[in-house]
Parts: C-alpha cells; structure tokens; sequence
C-alpha cells in the first residue's frame, strides 16, 4: 500500500514538473511579438482582421530582412472576447517571451489586459478605441488608433458650423466602445452649447430600433450622432429609413463602413461619418494596402485590418530607432514620436503618439453616396 | 489499511495541490487559481443541484455578488478577512430571498427564476455605474496581506488560494455528513418519501439553496484579488451555464465531482488550445457524447467502469435518475 | 398618439417573431419534458443552410429556401431527436439540457468557423413598401410576419385538436406509457413533434433573418426571449407561445419608449419571475397539478 502510494506520488509528481521541462527555449534570432486578440466570440471579425492586417505587415518585414537583423514571429492567443481570458492570455505571452503584445481590439479586454502587462514592463499595441485606455496612467500602452477622445471633437464643428445644429440626439451602444464616445460627445456638446433633446441608448445585438428611432423623431432633434457598432448601425438605418426620420444622421468609425452599407441597403445612403481610419479613402497608399490584402486573404478589410498593418510596422521603425530589443527604450521613444509617412512608408500616414500612448492622425470626413461610402473631407490631426 | 486509503488519498491530494506550481510559470499558477476557485463555487451549486437536486442558473450572479462587495470594501481599506464573510452573508441572505417564493411554489420553478435573476443582477451592475464603475467595472483591487505574507506575487496567491480552497471543502465535508446532508440526499432520493417522514422539503431546498449560493460569494470574494478587475460581463448567463457544466459534467452529488469538472472545463480548453478555432467545437462536441454515455459525469465514468470489471452490490440507487427539471 | 401606435406595431411584429421560436420550446417540453437550450440556435441555422444553397450551389432562392427548410427539418427534427435525446430519454432532466446546451454550443462554433463570423445580409421574403397607419408607419414584412405567425399557431392548434395524428401526439405527451397500451405509435409520434419543430423554426428563422441579419450568434438572444415568452404565456398550450411572444414584443417596445431604455432587457425577466410567482401556468396555460 505505502509503495503504490509512493510510486503514485512520484507520477504526480513527473506529470506537474514535466509541462516545466517542456517549455522550449527561445531560438536566439527570432523575436516574439504575440497576437492576442479576439479570434473568436463577439469579437471575432475585428481581432481576425486585426491579426490579419499584422500579419500581412509581417511577412513583408520578415522578407525585407527582419528588425534589427532577426525574424518577427507572430503566435495567436484567442481571448474568445472575454476580459478575464485575455489577462490571463497576456500573461502567459509574456511568460513565453514576448517582446511587445499586439492587440486587443475590444476595449472592455484591453483595460482589464494592460495592467498585466504594465506590471510586467511590456509594451502593448492596441486597437480599441475607448478613451479610459489611455487615461489609467500605464506608460506601455500605444494606440493604433485614436479615442474617441479625439474623434469626436471633429465632429463638433461639423454640426456647429456646417450644420447649424442647436438640438441634437444621440444613439449610442451600451457597451465600453458606445460608452466611451457617448461620454466625450456629449461633454463636447455642453461645451459647444448644443442641446441634447434624446439620449437614447441600446444594446448591443439588439435587433428591434422602432422605439429608438420614434423617441428620436418625436424629441424634435435636428440631427443625430449615430454610436453604435456595425449590424446595429445597419439596423438603425433601416427602421430611421423606414419610419421616415429625414435629419441628418452622422457617426464616428462605423456608420459608413461598407459592411454597414452592404446590410442596410440603400438605407446607408446620405449617412455622414468621421473616420480615423478607411480602406476607402482616396490615400495611394491605404489603397496599396487595401489590395495587398484582397490578394493575400481573398477578401476585403475594415479599419481593424489597417491599425494591425501600421502597429506591425510601428513595432518595426521604434526598434529601429532604439537600436536594439529593448523594451523601457522602446516605450520611452515613443512618447512624443512622430513618424512621418514619407520616411516610414508602412505607417500609411503620418503619426503621432502623445505622453499618455493617445495617437494622432488626420482623419476623414466620409458619407455614403449611392451605396458606396465616400471621403468628402480632410480633417488635420489634432 | 483500508481505513486508511481516504485520507492517504487527500493527503496526497493536498501534496499535489502544494507542490503542482513549483518552477511553472505565472500563466499557469494563475490558471490554476482559477480553477481552484471556480471549484469552490462548483462545490456550492453542487449541494444545490447534486445533493438537493434543485437547477440553479444563478451561481454567477453570487460570484458577482461576492466579488463585488469584496471589491467595494477592499478598495475602500477594509482587509479582505472581513470582506469576505460579508460577502458570503449578502449572498446567503439573497438566496434565502430569492428562493423563498419560488421555491413556494413548485420545484422545479427555481431554474427559470435564477435565470431571470442572474441577468438582471447584471443588468443593474453595468447601469449602475455611481456604484459599480458599470461597463468598465472596479480596477485595482490589492491582493491581501497577512503580516509577513504577501499575496501579491501569484505563487503566494495561490497558496492562500488552496488554504481557503481547502477550509471551504472541509465545511462542505461537514455539512454532507452532517443531519443536514443526510436530509438533503433523502430529498433528492425521493422528495416524496422524504416528506411523509416528516422533512420539510421547502425549507431544506431552500438551506442548500442559500448555502450553495454563499458558496458562489466566497469563490467571487477570491476572484476580486485574483483577477484585480472585475466587470459585469464576467459574471453574464453564461458563466452560470458554465458552473452548470462543471458540475454535471464532473459527477452531480458525488464530493468532487465539481472539482473535476471545474478541472475539465478550465483546463481542457487550454489543452485543446492547438486547435485553434475548432476547440469549442471540438469541446462542446466531447459533452454531448459524455452525456449520452454517461450521464453521471466523468467520476461516474469511474464507477460505471468498476461496475464493468468488477460487479458489486448496487450501493448508490439513487444515482440511477438524476436531479430532475 | 403616433409614437404609440408605430411602437405598438413594432412590437407585434417583432413579437411574432419570438412566437414562432417559442412554439417549438412548448411544443418540445410536452413531447420530451425537457427545455431545449439550443432553440435559438435552431432559429439562427435554417437562414445558413439557405445562404449555402443560394450562395455555394447558386441554386434560385425559392428552391434555396426550401432546401433550406428540408435540410433544417433532417438535421434539427431527425438526427437532434435520433443521436441526442433518444439515448438520454431514460435519464432525463439534467444530461439532455446540458446536451442541448453543448449542442448549441456546437452549432453556434461550427457556423463561425465554416461559414463566416460576417452578419450576413439575408434576402428579403417579402417587398419593403411601407403602409402609413393612422400617423405610424408599418411595413408590410411586419404585417406578413404576424399574419403568418397567427396562421401558423391556429394551424397547429388545428392539428393538434382536430386530427388522429395530432391527438395521438398530444396523448404521446400526456402520458406516453397508456398512449402506448392503445395502440400509439409513440416513438413517431415524438419523431414528429420534433419534425414539426424544426420545421417551425425554420420558418422563424426566414421570416426574421432579413431583419435580424444572419449571424451565429442570433442565437444566444433569440432563444433566451423566446423561452420566456414560452412560460410567460404557458408552457403547455401552443396559444400561450402566441400570446406570451405578442405581449413580450409589445412590452418591450413600450418599455423602451416610455419608460427606460437601459433596462429594457429587464422587462421579460421581471415579467416571468412575477408570472411563476403569481400564475406558474403561464397566462393562457392550464395547471398541471402536482403528480402525487
């Protein structure tokens, strides 16, 4: 009996301490910059695009020579678009080694994610967009893509100025993403002296927007800023088409996109948006990338594809810069870097980070003309 | 010697336990945290379902419960000693709130109530955001300190982790054994039998009820330091289903049943990981068929084994039919 | 007085659509004594099989549509009852909802993972027009979908009254083992409640998908609403599928207009806690009485 324990206890034993044995060493010219994003769950069409645009960015670094002499390698962590997984898949990034984390894509991940990585001195590219991500104080974080901290801004001296709007409403998604820019914006309109008639929030996957749109119509709002995400903004504009709402409707980052435009029909039509980032706009060099990316996938991208591009190359140019792997360095140069695009092709347009990791960048001002999504204006990066 | 072989078995348990994170790396001590703490709430809707045969679709609302309320004291100085037994308190009080008037009517009503309940305990925690931090939930709780004992560095966490995992196992142990226990399995047995031996069904599903449910607050007061955020999102309908899985697929009524369950769910996915998309498929997929062969879990896998190679009396009947809706 | 009445449309409309789902979780709990965690998902599937055919084979849409159904009627009728719930019959309860939980789980992941985690655009059944009502305005889909919607359940109900099969399915139900003793066929009874579920939600799931858009997780909320208006209306009758999905729809538009938007998800769980506290049979169901 006391032998079987025995021999029991040493299998045990050889079967935790064995997983430790096998960890592989880290082969001496390849550098990690892990991918941990959402690959599956709600977040499943932004963090593959996301991953998608970085790999893209990477097996061209990796055939132009690598960084610094050493080839880039990218591994998935699935976070499944649950915060508590992504925590405790950035950890065990950086128990593999990781140089810099890329990702996440959804905001609500990412405040829970960075603290780790804060804690462990890693820099961290992200893709989401609530402004809380920047506001916490963690000297690892860097944007791909501005808040709407910055985003909304622009929008308010369209509807002052080349609107005239006095009372507005807006329909934001009650979720971290919706929250973050409905919070900004309407401060900016306390600020710019704009009525807020209807605040009018929904859930996310909600599929029902006739009780939106009629207290929208009824609150006598002379436009509406449009927060939702894609298939929600798609559905709003049906049911504001359908109930006859005629007011200008305007948004940020995803009321013009072509998935909304593909979903709503010609319900899109005449729809007004302030996007940091498009495949369509009229830059040579976001349409290189956009057909880089039809030929290497078979299909085409939305802005998460872009920020994974140009964080990719991001990574690439700072190390550059730095002269060597080193993580502080890195964080501390890019504090205040501006990376021209005429020096630093791969970032398809000029950027700039801030002390906080907050990034700027012209933008454009876009609307949906006969079912095609349009740039009709240049907004300077403030 | 026979006598002998539980608790040679727990001791040895209890040494794995200990010597398991030695030379492993932060991600896996962390997971392992986690599974001993979804045990422990594992353990808790075990009593409710597998011992009081009572579906619970709550257990996550308690884990946010507890986690929040942990979270609100610890972060306003309270030590984590006395925030976690009011944590436990708030959850036994609303499960004794909660289950009295649907347990008041017919049994099998709790299921649909606790799944109403679970989620508007998480609507009112995203909405209200004065109290709760909403959608971006409760950041930077500290880990606790005792004395000298720091738990800020995982490996310390997870020793504290497996003492609580331990006294709280250790009490359950207790009240199975107890009268109590023994009420609850006669309950499950045969309700109606049991009733016209004069135990009070009502009030006895609703004991387990509430215990299983202060159970579900004592593993939340561990996640708030563990994870040092929490959100409303974490603790949505679906985590409850995912207790809900842990227990049956582990073994409903048997004493670690949840714990291997607790095992197979937050474990296997990490092993199936290479898989990359197909994993839960491929999970999803190994429950049904568990399910279909053998619907009293994995630990009942164990038995229905012996059963094959070595034929004893039939000791447990009420096994044969599980809990019902 | 407008905003009510396009908001009291809507939510018929929408309503119906949660009818239609929840006509097939009554009529599985009377076939089967189980509650099927899965039904969103069977809404959420027939549309992909649809979009396969259309897409992939580049079949015409009508014939799309009923390979669609034929496809929905094997696969969620058929194999669901043949490979899941027959072997788990003797043991009921618990396994089987968890094998249906795993089973949605299942259908869920693999339409991610085959066809795309895109929402897809589905094509609409019926024309867009629109027909100004007194102020409101309600498209002509809505009006089709609840007629469809009544047309179905009295159909049922019909069925299930008026003809032989229908009332051996319904004694089937009732009590399966004196079904049995007189001569019912009750395992094809059962095969065919399950047939005429699948059926029904791919019905559902071609009337909603041009709104909903189709997408893997329609699942998750659609099958949640339609499992409480099941109850809320009654769990025993198909009429309480009906009138429970109508007053959810209802309800929550007039919840979200009027009074909140941020809890507007909360109006049908309070509703079905106050319904199992007050009238546990559901609004039109009839009480089942306790077995001993």
């Amino acid at each position: 009996m006391r032998r079987q324990s025995l021999i029991a206890a040493a299998a045990l034993a050889a079967a935790t301490f064995g997983p430790a044995v096998g960890t592989v060493a880290q082969a001496q010219d390849k550098v990690l910059v892990p991918c941990v994003c959402e690959l599956s769950g709600a977040g499943a069409v932004s963090g593959s695009n996301y991953r998608d645009g970085a790999k893209l960015a990477l097996e061209e670094i990796n055939a132009a020579g690598g960084v610094l002499g050493k080839q880039l390698v990218m591994n998935d962590y699935d976070t499944q678009t649950d915060p508590q997984t992504s925590r405790a898949l950035v950890q065990k990034a950086i128990d593999d080694g990781a140089y810099v984390i890329f990702g996440t894509v959804y905001s609500g991940s990412t405040i829970v994610n960075m603290l780790v990585a804060k804690q462990n001195g890693v820099p961290q590219i992200t893709g989401s967009e609530a402004p809380k991500i920047t506001q916490l104080g963690n000297p690892y974080i860097f944007r791909t893509s501005s808040s709407a901290a910055k985003g909304v801004p622009a929008l308010t001296a369209y509807f002052k100025q080349t609107l005239g709007t006095k009372k507005i409403a807006v329909a934001w998604v009650n979720n971290e993403f919706g929250k973050g820019g409905h919070d900004v914006f309407v401060s900016q309109m306390k600020g710019a002296g704009i009525d807020v008639v209807a605040d009018v929030p929904s859930e996310q996957g909600q599929a029902d927007f006739a009780a939106d749109v009629s207290k929208i119509k009824e609150s006598g709002a002379e436009a509406v800023f449009v927060y939702l995400n894609e298939e929600e903004s798609a559905r709003f504009l049906k049911e504001a088409k359908k109930q006859g709402l005629t007011v200008p409707l305007v948004g940020e980052v995803t009321l013009t996109g072509q998935k909304v435009i593909d979903l709503a029909g010609g319900a899109a039509d005449g729809a007004y948006a302030h996007v940091g980032l498009t495949t369509g706009a009229d830059v040579p060099s976001i349409r290189e990338f956009a057909r880089k990316f039809q030929a290497k996938y078979g299909r085409d991208t939305d802005h998460n594809g872009i920020k994974g591009y140009i964080g990719m190359y991001a990574i690439k140019y700072v190390t550059e810069l730095v002269g060597s792997f080193d993580r502080e360095a890195f964080a501390k140069k890019m504090h205040g870097l501006t990376l021209d695009v005429a020096k630093y092709p791969g970032m398809l347009l000029t950027t700039s980070w801030d002390d906080t990791g907050e990034l700027s960048r012209e933008s454009f001002m876009t609307k949906v003309v006969d079912g095609k999504q349009k740039v009709v204006g240049l907004v300077p990066a403030n | 010697m026979r006598r002998y072989r539980t608790p040679l078995l727990l001791a040895l348990g209890l040494a794995a336990l200990i010597v398991a994170p030695i030379g492993q790396g932060n991600y896996i001590v962390y997971t392992l945290c986690s599974w001993l703490i979804f045990s422990i709430a594992a353990t808790g809707l075990n009593l409710t379902l597998g011992y009081a045969g009572q579906i619970s679709l709550a257990q996550a609302s308690f884990m946010a419960i507890g986690a929040y309320i942990t979270a609100l004291m610890t972060l306003n100085g309270v030590h984590w000693l006395l925030a976690m037994p009011c944590s436990m308190l708030a959850c036994f009080a609303v499960g004794l709130a909660l289950g009295f008037p649907a347990l008041r009517v017919q049994g099998h009503f709790l299921a649909f109530v606790t799944l109403a309940f679970n989620t508007l305990v998480f609507l009112v925690l995203r909405n209200e955001d004065w109290l709760t931090g909403g959608v971006y939930g409760l950041v930077g709780m500290e880990r606790p300190g005792f004395g000298l004992f720091d738990t800020s560095k995982q490996l310390h966490f997870y020793y504290f982790t497996v003492a609580v995992f331990a006294v709280a196992l250790a009490g359950m142990w207790w009240i199975v054994r107890s009268p109590w226990g023994r009420a609850f399995k006669a309950l499950r047995e045969n309700p109606i039998r049991a009733e016209s031996l004069g135990v009070d069904t009502r009030r006895l599903t609703l004991l387990a009820f509430a215990i299983g449910s202060a159970y579900g607050g004592l593993a939340g007061a561990l996640v708030a330091p563990l994870v040092q955020f929490i959100e409303p999102g974490s603790f949505a309908l679906v985590h409850s289903l995912r207790l809900l899985l842990m227990v049956v697929v582990g073994g409903a009524g048997f004493f670690f049943g949840p714990v291997l369950g607790a095992a197979v769910v937050i474990l296997l996915p990490e092993v199936l990981r290479f898989t990359e998309g197909y994993y839960l498929i491929l999970y999803a997929g190994s429950v049904i068929v568990l399910m279909v062969f053998c619907p009293t879990g994995l630990i009942g896998v164990y038995g229905r084994l012996r059963q094959r190679l070595f034929p004893q009396r039939v000791v447990r009947g009420d096994m044969a039919t599980g809990p019902q809706l | 007085m407008a905003q009510f009445i396009q908001v009291l449309l809507s939510g018929l409309a929408t309503g119906s659509i949660y009818a239609m789902a929840a006509v097939g979780f009554t009529l599985i709990w009377q076939a089967a004594k189980t509650v099927n965690f899965a039904q969103g998902e069977f809404v959420m599937l027939p549309a992909f099989f649809v979009l396969i055919a259309h897409h992939a084979l580049h079949l015409p849409f009508w014939l799309s549509l009923a390979v669609g159904l034929a496809a929905a009627v094997f696969v969620l009728g058929y194999l669901f009852k043949r490979l899941i719930v027959e072997p788990m019959l003797p043991v009921t309860g618990l396994p089987l909802i968890i094998s249906t939980m795993a089973l949605a789980i299942v259908l869920k992941e693999s339409v991610k993972e085959f066809y795309g985690a895109e929402a897809q655009p589905f094509p609409e059944l019926f024309p867009q027009d629109t027909i100004p009502v007194l102020d409101a305005v309600v498209s002509v889909q809505d009006l089709l979908n609840l007629a469809v919607s009544l047309s179905v359940v009295t159909a049922l109900t019909l069925f299930l009254n008026r003809t032989r099969t229908g009332r051996c399915m319904q004694a089937t139900a009732q009590n399966p083992d004196v079904a049995e003793i007189l001569g019912v066929n009750t395992r094809r009874m059962v095969l065919y409640t399950f047939l005429i579920n699948a059926a029904l939600a791919a019905l559902a799931s071609f009337l909603i998908s041009p709104v909903y858009l189709a997408k893997f997780s329609n699942g998750e909320t659609l099958g949640l609403i339609a499992f409480i208006a099941a109850i809320v209306g009654g769990f025993n009758q198909i009429r309480g599928a009906l009138v429970g999905g109508l007053l959810i729809g209802v309800l929550d538009n007039l919840t979200a207009t009027y009074v909140t938007a941020e809890y507007r998800a909360a109006l049908p769980l309070v509703l079905l806690i106050l319904i199992i506290m007050v009238r546990p049979q559901g609004l039109v169901g009839t009480s089942e009485g306790r077995a001993v």
